[in-house]
């Protein structure tokens, strides 16, 4: 019973709630008892990789807190009150989010310490609106990595469809928690692919919106100009419920726009008929180095993941969509080194203000200023990917070299931005693969900062416009791994995109195979 | 601390590469302390990102092509109105001072600041 209850679909838990069949009390209960089955070791600072019996999802539980918001839930039902849109939803909260009194990490020694003082905006709102916030999910190191595997914090989380594997990244636990029943809903972040990698690895729905869409407020900074806060679902009417909850402006975000927010569920089951969806080669044909040589060049798609993409676009065409072929986006494939530029320098502009100091990790090495006591909690304090994208962020920043490198990564990104501009004058989205390849095997590029980035390849070109993405389940390759297909569209265009990626979903019939393991199944 | 320009080459070599030199030069810009072990290894990652970067040199790019510093335009009706500048009260001092790794009567505590004693 308890075990179907932490698998019910968000919607379904507040319209049982809503009902009076189900207390929040109980979902939580039930999710907490399918954490306690399959969570395994609890994640800590430099601590043990693990032996794969485990989920390893969180960094932290809030348990009393979410203890004290189900009761809360469960008294406005019985009052009689209206609880919230997301009334009694178990929801994780990647922890690169602050959320007052709790341990907000970042995944990294430096923050390990560190108990925010207030909540972020998105959060604020999804407890609003009656979510249930059931802990901090794990990530990569302040999000740097495509695999979970940077964190501080271990064990790292695995992939619940195979424990050999990698659940993606940076929100890793975020994906990894909402495929195994540990939580309905997550919130995650998408800087160059985070909420839609790990959700396509791990065979659940993630959505990146506009950039603006969602408040930025209390979420610890990578790349300003990048950063979307995003949700982690099951199915794509949850993700829509969930970014209900939180998009709009926001007065603690100057770049929260002020664009009314539509009604993300009015159309969801609306359909695609005579709606135009784009193909574009430029999807297909790949550029990335060759793991002999390091020389870029051309590569194929995993076919399964090619097959996947023609089926996709056959189920649109078949529930009336018009495909749309050869949609140029030429420029797609210089986003990852646009993005090495792009995001190291706001990396490091962001990173400078971790000092020893203020909050946060100090050295306990006697000093001999103030600025050695810096240079020693920075170099104590921080994993080698921070340290990595502070130091690129230097170097193509520098006086000498900022037209070569950043200058000209700005003005490839007008470019980027420019192909889907008139791409979205022919087509309503563009349909791709999220990935060029399912879930990769733990410790297999980890370390290898070039191929890690890569990664990304096919999802950094929507950071960069801005546009929103939303990657959804379709299918599994042959070794039962997830595959994920993406939707991009127009600038605040998420009610169409949720409306299409409605009828793309295909959810996955099965539990995630280390989940049936894990339960005895 | 050295400007930038004296550990910099003021061209960079067609296969130019973050030398030793180089290298130091930007562990101090970023104020990180690193062991040797780490240091040879983000020294080569950093060298193996370039290599990628350097394809974009390969674009040529329009002389009158504008940067976008970030995807979404925003025009004055999407664009937030600023918060006026006036300091409103906050119950989060104690908090935030809560946080700070020393702290003395109210006061963070830290080593001594590098400085110059004025005649």
């Amino acid at each position: 019973m308890s075990a179907e209850i932490s698998e019910l679909p968000a919607h379904e838990i507040v319209t049982r709630l809503k009902a009076g069949g189900l207390t929040a009390e109980a979902v939580l209960e039930a999710t907490l008892e399918r954490i306690e089955a399959v969570e395994g070791e609890t994640a800590s600072l430099g601590g043990d990789p693990g032996d794969g019996r485990g989920v390893h999802a969180y960094v932290s539980l809030t348990v009393e807190r979410a203890r004290a918001q189900a009761q809360a839930v469960d008294r406005a039902l019985e009052a009689g009150d209206d609880p919230g849109i997301l009334a009694g939803v178990p929801t994780a909260i990647k922890d690169i989010f602050c959320v007052s009194g709790t341990a907000s990490t970042a995944g990294s020694k430096i923050l390990a310490n560190f108990v925010a003082p207030y909540t972020a905006t998105p959060v604020a709102r999804l407890e609003m609106a009656g979510a249930i916030t059931i802990g901090k999910a794990n990530l990569d190191e302040f999000t740097y990595g495509s695999s979970n595997e940077s964190s501080a914090f271990l064990p790292t989380p695995r992939n619940p469809w195979s424990s050999e594997r990698v659940p993606g990244g940076s929100s890793g636990g975020s994906a990894a928690a909402v495929a195994a029943g540990e939580a309905a809903l997550s919130l995650g972040t998408d800087t160059s692919g985070s909420i839609r990698q790990p959700a396509a690895f791990c065979g659940v729905v993630g959505m990146k919106p506009t950039y603006g869409r969602v408040s930025r407020y209390g979420l610890i900074a990578f790349a300003s100009s990048l950063d979307c806060p995003g949700p982690v679902a099951r199915n794509v009417k949850d993700a829509g419920l969930m970014l209900q909850a939180m998009a709009g402006a926001d007065p603690f975000d100057a770049t929260a726009a002020k664009i009314p927010v539509e009604d993300y569920l009015d159309q969801i089951e609306g359909g695609v008929r005579g709606m135009r969806i784009g193909l574009s080669p430029d999807f297909s044909r790949l550029r990335y180095p060759d793991p002999e040589t390091g020389e870029l060049r051309e590569q194929a798609l995993q076919p399964e993941i090619e097959k996947e993409l023609m089926k996709s676009a056959e189920r649109l065409a078949g529930l009336g969509a018009e495909i749309v072929e050869a949609v140029e986006l030429p420029n797609a494939r210089y986003g990852i080194p646009a993005y090495f530029v792009i995001s190291r320098v706001e990396a490091a502009s962001n990173l400078h203000r971790y000092d020893g100091v203020k909050y946060g990790y100090r050295s306990e090495r006697e000093p001999e200023d103030l600025f050695d006591l810096y240079r020693k909690s920075r170099g104590e304090g921080f994993g080698p990917q921070p340290k990595l994208r502070m130091l690129m962020g230097m170097y193509v920043s520098g006086e000498q070299y900022e037209k070569r490198y950043y200058e000209r990564a700005l003005r490839v990104r007008t470019l980027i931005r420019g192909d889907f501009e008139r791409a979205f004058e022919k087509v309503d989205a563009v349909l791709a693969p999220t990935t060029p390849t399912t879930a990769f095997e733990m410790g297999s590029i980890f370390g290898d900062s070039v191929a890690m980035q890569y990664a990304d390849l096919l999802t950094v070109p929507a950071n960069h416009a801005g546009i929103p993405a939303i990657s959804v389940p379709t299918g599994m390759d042959n070794l039962g791994l997830p595959i994920g297909m993406q939707l991009m569209g127009p600038d605040f265009s998420e009610n169409k995109l949720l409306q299409m990626a409605h009828s793309l979903e295909q959810p996955l019939d099965s539990r995630p195979t280390l989940v049936k393991e894990l339960i005895g199944e | 601390m050295a400007p930038l320009e004296d550990a910099l080459p003021p061209t960079p070599p067609s296969e130019s590469s973050i030398t030793p030199k180089i290298f130091q030069h930007l562990v101090s810009l970023a104020a990180l302390e690193l062991t040797e072990q780490e240091s040879e290894y983000l020294r080569r990652e950093l060298n193996q990102q370039l290599q990628v970067i350097r394809d974009l040199e390969s674009i040529d790019l329009a002389t009158d092509l504008p940067i976008t510093s970030h995807g979404v335009p925003y025009s004055a009706e999407t664009r937030p109105e600023l918060r006026h500048d006036r300091a409103e009260p906050s119950d989060k001092a104690d908090a935030i001072l809560e946080q700070a790794p020393e702290v003395e009567e109210r006061f963070i505590v830290v080593p001594d600041i590098p400085h110059t004693e004025l005649e």
